[in-house]
């Protein structure tokens, strides 16, 4: 098997989901959203309804990746925060336990201090869900329970009738 | 390093298209944009230069519909082929589900799509993975042109641990979604196996 997979739960997801929103909230932000180092998008949170989020995770994760590869031929371990200034809107980007993207979009009605600070609260919040997640998942491969797993009951024609 | 939500019961996997400078990978990821429909799609990513190398990416989320009440989504991805890109391939190739390796079928190409398997190979070492073991199938692109090297003679320089493999012309679209519909099925596989496994 490929290193470890992703999974999440409903319990984290909606842990992560209330304190996406409380920090969407105190940091005045139009849009917070999470993404996996890998570019999949985790939640997201706020004005989204007109953004393309599944392509803007793939980038912030392409942007990390870049970044982190720049980091290590400067022999830094990691540039754990990027901010981009827009005209209008900016990004805050910041690397939360070396394995999700967490994104902060504001405009003027906030600035980058208070979203700093305001991510710094979250990050450690949201640092601890991830803990807990990974703990969770170690625990169910060791109760070797895959009762559940949609995948245990794959058969060849489900997968045919994904191509229709 | 597939993604499962439980919670809004989604299935996310990522695939690479590899291979050398203009094998066609780009046109590949074209092609299946072109032919499906709207809303199992998302917009279609390029990083390019000026003259439509790709730079650093090209990303293509899928959705293919649901198995057992699981939403399934394969982010798909193409390298830049050129070889002083290679920095960026070894990023692209992090957290990858699947590998289709998109070979050139011209004979003066030959050379290239060999180096170019060598690259993924080491860089996919680099990651812990084992070329030998990820989910992977091979593409001869380009079958159209007149100057191609025998079948025969690409599978065995190029397919000695015999995966799935399929002749192709990305441009008019023959054999690109028998290479995707291949992957898609060994990435999901894969994931079977790592669930039985406990
Ligand atoms: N005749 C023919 N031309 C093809 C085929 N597939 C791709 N091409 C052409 O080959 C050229 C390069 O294709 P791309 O898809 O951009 O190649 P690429 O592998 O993405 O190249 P890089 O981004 O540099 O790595 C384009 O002009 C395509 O139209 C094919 O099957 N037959
Ligand atoms: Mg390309």
């Amino acid at each position: 098997m490929l290193g470890s997979d992703l999974v999440m739960y409903d319990e984290e997801f909606k842990q992560i989901d209330a304190e996406l929103q409380r920090l969407l909230a105190q940091a005045n932000a139009k849009v917070v959203f999470l993404v996996d180092k890998n570019g999949q998008l985790i939640a997201a949170t706020g004005e989204t309804e007109n953004l393309d989020t599944t392509s803007l995770a793939s980038l912030t994760a392409g942007n990390i990746a870049a970044t982190g590869g720049m980091a290590k031929l400067l022999g830094e371990k990691e540039f754990s925060i990027l901010f981009h200034e827009g005209q209008r809107d900016n990004i805050h980007i910041s690397i939360i336990g070396q394995r999700v993207i967490l994104v902060v979009i504001f405009d003027q009605r906030s600035s980058l201090g208070l979203v700093r600070l305001r991510v710094k609260k979250s990050a450690e919040l949201l640092g601890n869900i991830f803990n807990q997640l990974l703990e969770k998942v170690e625990a169910e491969k060791g109760s070797g329970k895959g009762g559940d797993s949609p995948f245990a009951e794959i058969t060849d024609e489900d997968i045919d009738k994904l191509f229709g | 390093m597939s993604f499962i939500n439980y919670s809004s019961r989604e299935i996310n996997c990522k695939i690479v298209f590899y291979g050398p400078g203009l094998c066609g990978k780009t046109t590949n990821l074209q092609w299946i944009y072109k032919k499906t429909n709207p809303d199992s799609k998302g917009k279609m990513i390029s990083l390019a230069t000026e003259t439509e190398r790709t730079l650093f990416f090209d990303f293509l989320p899928l959705a293919l519909g649901e198995i057992r009440g699981f939403k399934t989504r394969f982010h798909l991805y193409t390298v830049p082929g050129q070889v002083f890109y290679d920095a960026s391939r070894k990023l692209i190739l992090k957290g990858v589900d699947g590998v289709v390796f998109v070979a050139d079928s011209q004979i003066e190409r030959m050379e290239a799509n060999i180096e170019s398997v060598e690259n993924l190979r080491i860089n996919l070492a680099e990651q812990g993975y084992d070329l030998d073991k990820v989910p992977y199938v091979i593409q001869y692109n380009k079958r159209d042109l007149p100057n191609v090297v025998p079948l025969e003679e690409m599978r065995r320089a190029l397919n000695p641990r015999g995966v799935p493999d399929y002749e192709a012309c990305a441009t008019d679209g023959t054999g690109v979604f028998d290479t995707l519909k291949a992957i898609a099925k060994l990435v999901i596989m894969e994931l079977k196996k790592g669930q039985e496994g406990g």
